[in-house]
């Protein structure tokens, strides 16, 4: 009976890991006259960190900005947990937003608020947690996590770079979302601040069994934390893989993001 | 990254008029729906009120000496100096009083909201609130707008009462007029006519004043020189929009009232 029981939770938990939370398929997008995403296809699955590598300006912010919705497709399909992104309301639309974080290149902490307000403010806003006592122990939970309690009432401005991606971190995690969409993550850091960080997206998934779509320029991050990593140039995937697949690509468009690893 | 397309410039202003529409209905809509943001309302009370008391009454104190000042050599050839509390009292609580309180306030308050909200679109700090779920509308613009709104009256009462005093000191550098009698004067020539239309219209101030600021520093483009373009537009836009709800609302007060 129990064997019976245990491969039920084996084959659901297997079927759990399969699931795509995110499909996106011939995603379009132009700004004015430039085809900024021409031809986008991508599907994330649970439990899956995506790392998009590609040159600036080649749309990749973009697409995860489409993904909560922050910008409308012009063509094609995008769907998260199933539903329609551009088909949502504004009330699909906040109950999306509370399953998916989103860490902005600059961690984008609110400045007039301290550490621990940040944390606070999608608990009580989005969450409509008002029980203080739990509030204070998700903030403490999050702030651990990124290992940065000791400056939970300090303000952004008093804190340095690595230390603002970490809190901008610990506010996205707090709410507990299901996927993270990491912007640039290590942009700006120097090599240590930013492996600990690489590290940190890894930590995260492992322990949150959260999926990720992770955009950098940092081949180290994209070595340390991917499951899988795409190549974008020109609006479009040129290549897909893993990174130790891709690092032996005979491609040139594909090699010249290798170049410099050994 | 982005290519913009070149509107004609009266499709750019109409664009405009139509943005600043939506806008206000996005903050009416958010009025009344969800819950209020009570602390940052008193918050923004405090930054836009409590903060703005020492200018206004600085302003107001001086404008209400030179105010008398300039009067008196005028009413004194026509040996009406008696009349100086009178004249003060009226031309300050119904014109002077109002429209120069609220292009301070639009100078002080106005740009530092466009400044503040423009650098928090800068540093993606409204996409990270948008993307949060939370409504950086309901907490930002509501806010702000309605603590504007309650303020300015607030401030503009309270430059008229110092800018009259001031009027008072004034009098005495030449004249001699007790307290009791001066206020009695200012007091006795005031109507609710004169009080009442003058509360309204800096009602209409506060909000403009608000609503000004909110939109420009929301609205503003991604980057720097856009933070203080937000300032600067939100400035001149707010004390325009003063002059224009303050001849509206002359006209109206003159139908009403005066004919």
């Amino acid at each position: 009976m129990d064997q019976v029981k245990e491969d039920k939770e084996q084959k659901n938990a297997s079927k759990k890991k399969d699931e795509i939370v995110i499909s996106i398929n011939g995603l379009k997008k132009s700004f004015g006259t430039k085809d900024v995403l021409k031809d986008i296809t991508l599907d994330l699955k649970r439990g899956e960190n995506v790392v998009i590598l590609g040159r600036s300006g080649t749309g990749k912010s973009v697409t995860i900005q489409c993904i909560v919705g922050l910008l409308k497709p012009d063509g094609g399909s995008l769907t998260v947990f199933g539903e329609e992104v551009a088909e949502m309301g504004e009330k699909e639309l906040k109950e999306l937003r509370m399953k998916v974080g989103f860490l902005f290149q600059s961690g984008a902490l609110y400045d007039s608020m301290t550490v621990r307000e940040n944390l606070e403010f999608p608990l009580t806003r989005v969450l409509k947690i008002t029980d203080q006592a739990e509030i204070d122990k998700r903030v403490e939970e999050g702030l651990d996590a990124v290992g940065l309690l000791d400056a939970i009432d300090k303000l952004p401005s008093d804190l340095s770079g690595g230390m603002r991606k970490r809190a901008g971190l610990a506010r996205t995690i707090v709410i507990n979302p299901e996927i993270i969409l990491y912007d640039e993550p290590t942009t700006g850091l120097d090599p240590i601040t930013s492996r600990e960080i690489s590290e940190l997206i890894l930590k995260i998934q492992k322990q949150n069994q959260t999926s990720s779509i992770i955009i950098t320029h940092d081949m180290e991050c994209a070595r340390i934390a991917s499951d899988r990593v795409l190549i974008m140039d020109d609006g479009k995937y040129i290549a897909e893989g893993s990174f130790e697949e891709l690092h032996k690509s005979k491609n040139k468009a594909v090699a010249a993001y290798f170049t410099d690893i050994l | 990254m982005a290519e913009e397309i070149v509107l004609p410039g009266w499709k750019k202003w109409l664009e405009g008029i139509g943005d600043q529409v939506g806008f206000f209905f996005r903050f009416f809509r958010n009025v009344f729906t969800g819950g209020f943001e009570w602390s940052e309302f008193v918050r923004q009370c405090y930054e836009i009120g409590y903060r703005s008391i020492m200018l206004v009454g600085i302003t107001s104190f001086i404008m209400g000496i030179v105010l008398i000042l300039q009067l008196r050599p005028t009413l004194v050839a026509f040996g009406a100096a008696s009349m100086l509390p009178k004249t003060l009292s009226v031309s300050f609580v119904r014109e002077i009083g109002p429209v120069i309180i609220a292009i301070i306030c639009a100078g002080k308050i106005a740009s530092s909201i466009g400044a503040e909200l423009g650098s928090m679109k800068v540093t993606e700090q409204l996409d990270a609130m948008e993307v949060s779920g939370a409504n950086p509308v309901q907490y930002l613009v509501v806010t702000r707008i309605i603590a504007t709104t309650v303020m300015v009256p607030l401030l503009s009462v309270l430059g008229d009462a110092i800018g009259l005093f001031g009027g008072f000191l004034a009098l005495n550098i030449r004249d001699s007029m007790s307290f009791n009698l001066y206020f009695t004067k200012v007091i006795g020539s005031l109507d609710f006519t004169d009080f009442l239309p003058a509360l309204v219209k800096t009602i209409f101030f506060g909000f403009a004043i608000g609503f000004v600021g909110c939109y420009k520093g929301f609205n503003s483009n991604k980057g720097t020189e856009s933070v203080g373009i937000a300032a600067n537009s939100a400035v001149v836009t707010a004390s325009l929009w003063i002059f224009v709800i303050d001849a509206i609302a002359v006209q109206i007060t003159s139908l009403l009232f005066y004919n």
